[in-house]
């Protein structure tokens, strides 16, 4: 597919702030299932920093925005072409061993539910089959409701409530498969929502299960299925915050609020 | 009854390098002693140099017991330690470059995936980052344990930011105006290069976008820090500011200080605080220590930070076992200095070896530090060493073993006169485009008539340590 | 240097001046205390809290302002942000973290102080006299003091200290002046009297210039001679003028290290050149009161665009 994205974050702050510091993972991945026609970040009067790639394959950047300032706008846009994969993240370079993503966090810590959800997945039939049943064994017990978690939801938290967004079905995918001993990570990007509006999240979230012999294959459990051409990847970490296409701070005292639209299109070719 | 080597006696026979100490401590009576001591307190004192007890509350600025009777190695003892020291100081940084990379040591099998990668020191975010001159830990500090003639043992390394090397300038510079016909009778190399040496280091391994002269600075966590002194007396010897984050910001591709001149820019921070608090927007993101963007200019090139952010992957106790394995993985060499034997209570047989010989064993956390959350098998009590066993078996990953090590003990002045009293050894390997280490160290010592930790936290004192010419 | 170097240096200087004029109430007042024909002991004491800008801060704590009292609340207490003990101990912090900015013998004058604060606090208090407290204390601001122009180099430290000096002193002055034409005696037919003539006696001890006053004046003390000296003088070393020139001296020789003119200058500059041009006569006819509030009111803007510009770290 080809689609088009149209994201922009709005900052404003009560009292101007003397800066705003800025890490941003927006640019998509570099493998076989996207390719980028062009792309475009903007910050309002921001001060671009070094560029890089780390170890995990994201393009990282850093913006600074010099002070008195009372507001900020980061505008994402662009055309990427997109191949279905059935999430299987192809042709990706990263020097991050795979065992990294063993390590438990805060979000993604594992509780007697969750591993129960693990035990259950369990199986002779190799890693993909359990990652497959862990995926829709998260999808049946946390149902899709906005508004019924926050950004700081554990993956326990979700589960015992039995609802949640993209993020909370990622944590609690991700804290399962860790314990199964499979890798697994949190990946943030967009979503195309089709006419039929299978899809909900335009700005989404989803998990990424290392199978040995297959790499990195993605599982999306909050639309039962596996990234394909609709999805565009943004990049990774270990839970949301530490996969966050945005992360940034304020010198300041004024009280932030934050204001997102997101818009991805399919080009007709 | 163990057998101490004493590093001033052996046999009713005074060793050589302490041949001319003898008469100096048999020509002081012990109201000399007394007047000099106070005077050394007094010194200590009015330079500032206290300390503050982790966790302890109490008297922040306390000092450290300073004993005057010098500890002293020959040029040929030295020359060995130096040749080991550094030997195990270039494969540290090897294993931290590879880690960071290929994982050659791991794919070889020579050291397991698991103390690595799932290792809470091991930094995600710097993976494939290739810091200047490809070094990680820019200050080594390796404590050695003495237990005969020839027998050193490295007990552990400190990668991240090893302190106390205040003290070993200061021990000297107090000996020195104390008893300056000490250093006229005993030919001792000196150790008033170091702060020159540390600021070469830390300028040869500037960026590579730095052009010019690199602007370089300390970055202390601030001033309630107890090593605070430490920072100060560092920064203020080589002549370079000591910066608390609040005085960095981000803009553009590089880090900038604060001055009143307007912003200077920064090209190497030597940082006092801990990987998990120097950037808000890539680590904890609560920390109010740190400086936000740091970590993007680090990883893009435009400021180097030392010790390299996860460098401490290389120095806990559970990878320290495979340092002797290191050696010889990247250098191609034996190991010169050795390894104390220890057991991994995470590994089964291990732990059952433990658990059967607790009462012989010293037994420390992994991630533990500073003398604390320790077992002294031979100095505890049964109680202690039944809580002991319970704190290991709920968590046997956490712990390690060692056997109780004769250490070797130096005299001592104490309250009667003098003593033999048990010691270790803290030298500081600086690293950058060369290799270097200064002819001295910190020399701990255990006050304690018997006591075996060495630790200032836990009563513990210091002493110059001398090195002669040959 | 780094801009908050620069704001502990400066610190430093304004807290040794705040612990000096602090001693010097407590000198003044038990002065008062001993003389047998004082209006009053107790009244004299609640004068000199309220020179202090104080008073409601001690009868909340204390009630009645006895002497002793008095003794804890301006000397000891941790909890009067203005009294030596707490500005001693907040210079010599101040000094700790910038300890690479000072000479061993500005720090060790500092150190000292506090040292030997900590034993005076460990002292019952029925073996401290009142003069040995504030003879301690004038003694270890002047040891501070004499070490910063004896061995400190003259850098850009040595500016930010003495700006500090200049604006603290000048804001000190400036009040203690202010609360004598208000608070010791409000009623207008006291002017001129003895008792008018006593209680600015009493102020200029409170500044250490009684004797001086009287080698440069002589005679009748009188407000418009003691206006003239306290503002106007620029022998006088806590006069508003000798402040001013000070701040104004200090910017300019920043202004030249740093090869920048600032805002901070010029306005220094014109506080010293209308101080010049005032007669007493033109401060009586604009009132004491009026005068003083706007002196007050111009030094703490200047204090702070010194702040904006040299200490905040935000200038460009």
């Amino acid at each position: 597919m080809l689609l088009t994205v149209d994201h922009v974050t709005r900052y404003s702050y009560d009292r101007p702030v003397r800066a705003v510091m800025q890490s941003h993972r927006l640019t998509p991945s570099v493998f076989d299932g996207q390719k980028v026609r062009d792309w475009t970040v903007t910050v309002t009067d921001g001060i671009p920093g070094g560029a890089f790639r780390d170890g995990a394959g994201d393009r990282v950047q850093g913006w600074t925005v010099k002070g008195p300032v009372s507001g900020i706008e980061v505008r994402v846009t662009g055309t990427v072409e997109t191949l279905d994969l059935a999430g299987v993240l192809r042709g990706h370079r990263e020097v991050v061993p795979p065992e990294v993503y063993l390590v438990e966090t805060a979000p993604t810590a594992a509780d007697a539910a969750l591993r129960a959800v693990a035990a259950a997945a369990m199986g002779t039939d190799g890693p993909l089959a359990v990652a497959h049943r862990l995926a829709a064994a998260v999808a049946d017990a946390i149902a899709y409701r906005p508004g019924a978690t926050h950004a700081h939801t554990t993956a326990a938290e979700a589960l015992a409530l039995g609802e949640g967004v993209c993020q909370d079905h990622a944590h609690a995918l991700i804290a399962a498969a860790r314990v199964a001993g499979l890798p697994a990570r949190y990946v943030s990007g967009y979503l195309f929502a089709d006419s039929d509006g299978v899809a909900h999240e335009a700005a989404h979230a989803w998990a990424e299960i290392f199978v040995a012999g297959l790499g990195w294959v993605g599982f999306d459990p909050a639309n039962r299925c596996c990234p394909d051409d609709r999805y565009i990847r943004l990049g990774s970490g270990l839970d949301a915050q530490d996969a966050a296409p945005i992360r940034g701070i304020a010198r300041g005292t004024g009280a932030e609020s934050l204001d997102v639209t997101v818009a991805v299109l399919a080009l007709q070719q | 009854m163990t057998q101490y080597f004493n590093e001033m006696y052996q046999g009713g026979k005074v060793r050589a390098p302490y041949a001319r100490l003898e008469d100096w401590m048999k020509a002081m009576p012990a109201a000399l002693r007394t007047l000099k001591q106070a005077e050394a307190e007094d010194l200590f004192r009015r330079i500032g140099i206290t300390f503050a007890v982790y966790g302890e509350g109490g008297d922040p600025d306390r000092l450290i017991p300073f004993d005057m009777f010098p500890r002293v190695f020959t040029g040929a003892e030295w020359a060995r330690l130096e040749k080991g020291i550094k030997q195990r100081a270039r494969a540290l940084n090897a294993f931290l470059v590879d880690v960071y990379q290929r994982g050659e040591i791991v794919r070889a099998g020579r050291v397991p995936s698991r103390l690595v990668y799932q290792n809470e020191a091991y930094e995600k975010a710097v993976a494939g980052i290739r810091p200047p001159k490809g070094v990680y830990s820019h200050i080594v500090g390796i404590d050695i344990v003495r237990t005969g003639p020839d027998e050193f043992f490295v007990l552990e390394d400190n990668c991240r930011t090893p302190s106390g090397v205040s003290y070993m300038l200061e021990n000297r510079e107090i000996m020195m105006r104390m008893f300056p016909d000490l250093f006229r009778e005993n030919r001792i190399e000196p150790v008033e290069k170091y702060p020159e040496i540390l600021r070469r280091t830390l300028a040869s391994v500037a960026p590579e976008k730095c052009s010019g002269e690199p602007t370089v600075v300390l970055l202390t966590p601030g001033h309630f820090n107890s090593a605070y002194y430490e920072h100060s007396f560092l920064a203020d010897l080589m002549g370079i500011e000591l910066v608390e984050g609040q005085d960095l910001f981000v803009e553009g591709e590089f880090v900038w200080m604060r001055t009143t001149e307007g912003p200077k820019k920064v090209d190497v921070i030597y940082r006092r605080i801990d990987d998990a608090f120097i950037d808000p927007l890539c680590f904890r993101p609560d920390s109010m220590l740190g400086v936000p963007g740091l970590m993007d200019v680090y990883r893009s090139g435009g400021v180097t930070i030392c010790s390299a952010p996860g460098a401490g992957v290389a120095d806990d106790k559970a990878v320290y076992t495979f340092v002797p394995e290191m050696i010889r993985f990247y250098l191609g060499e034996e190991p010169i200095l050795q390894n104390v034997p220890t057991w991994q209570c995470g590994k089964s047989d291990d732990l059952r070896y433990v658990l059967d010989n607790l009462s012989e064993l010293v037994v420390k956390e992994v991630h533990g530090s500073g003398g604390y959350g320790m077992l002294v098998g031979p100095k505890s009590t049964k109680d202690q060493v039944e809580a002991f066993r319970a704190k290991i078996m709920a968590d046997p990953g956490n712990y390690i073993a060692q056997p109780t090590l004769a250490l070797s003990t130096t005299p001592t002045f104490v309250a009667e006169g003098v003593a033999p009293r048990h010691v270790d050894l803290r030298p500081y390997c600086l690293v950058g485009e060369r290799i270097e280490l200064v002819p001295g160290a910190l020399t701990r010592v255990a006050l304690k008539e018997g006591s075996l930790v060495v630790n200032s936290s836990q009563g513990g004192g210091v002493k110059d340590t001398w090195v002669l010419a040959e | 240097m780094l801009s908050r170097t620069a704001d502990n240096l400066f610190w430093i200087a304004r807290y040794m001046e705040r612990a000096e004029t602090a001693a010097r109430l407590l000198e003044v007042g038990s002065r008062i205390a001993l003389l047998p024909s004082a209006a009053g002991y107790r009244n004299e004491w609640d004068s000199l809290l309220q020179a202090s800008g104080n008073a409601d801060a001690f009868a909340k704590k204390y009630g009645d302002p006895v002497q002793r009292n008095i003794e804890s609340f301006l000397f000891f207490d941790r909890d009067n942000p203005s009294s030596v003990a707490c500005c001693i101990t907040s210079a010599r912090e101040n000094g700790r973290i910038v300890r690479t900015a000072l000479t061993a013998q500005v720090w060790d004058a500092l150190n000292t102080a506090f040292q030997e604060l900590r034993q005076l606090e460990r002292t019952p208090r029925s073996e401290l006299e009142l003069s040995r407290l504030t003879e301690w204390t004038m003694r270890h601001a002047a040891m501070v003091r004499g070490a910063i122009d004896a061995t400190l180099l003259r850098n850009d430290g040595w500016d930010f200290l003495n700006l500090g000096y200049n604006l603290e002193r000048a804001d000190n002055t400036a009040r203690l002046m202010d609360v004598k034409y208000y608070v010791l005696l409000p009623r207008v037919e006291f002017v001129g009297s003895g008792l008018d003539n006593y209680q600015w006696t009493t102020l200029l001890r409170a500044m250490s210039a009684h004797r001086a006053f009287h080698w440069a004046y002589g005679g009748e003390v009188t407000a418009a001679k003691i206006a003239h000296f306290l503002i106007l003088n620029p022998q006088c070393p806590r006069s508003l003028i000798t402040c001013a020139e000070g701040i104004s001296g200090h910017l300019d020789r920043l202004s030249k290290a740093y090869g920048a003119t600032t805002d901070a200058q010029a306005r220094a500059r014109a506080m010293v050149d209308a101080l010049r041009v005032t007669r007493t006569d033109d401060i009586f006819d604009e009132g004491l009161h009026d005068f003083l509030s706007r002196f007050i009111r111009e030094a703490a803007a200047l204090g702070s665009l010194i702040h904006d510009t040299y200490l905040s770290g935000d200038m460009r």
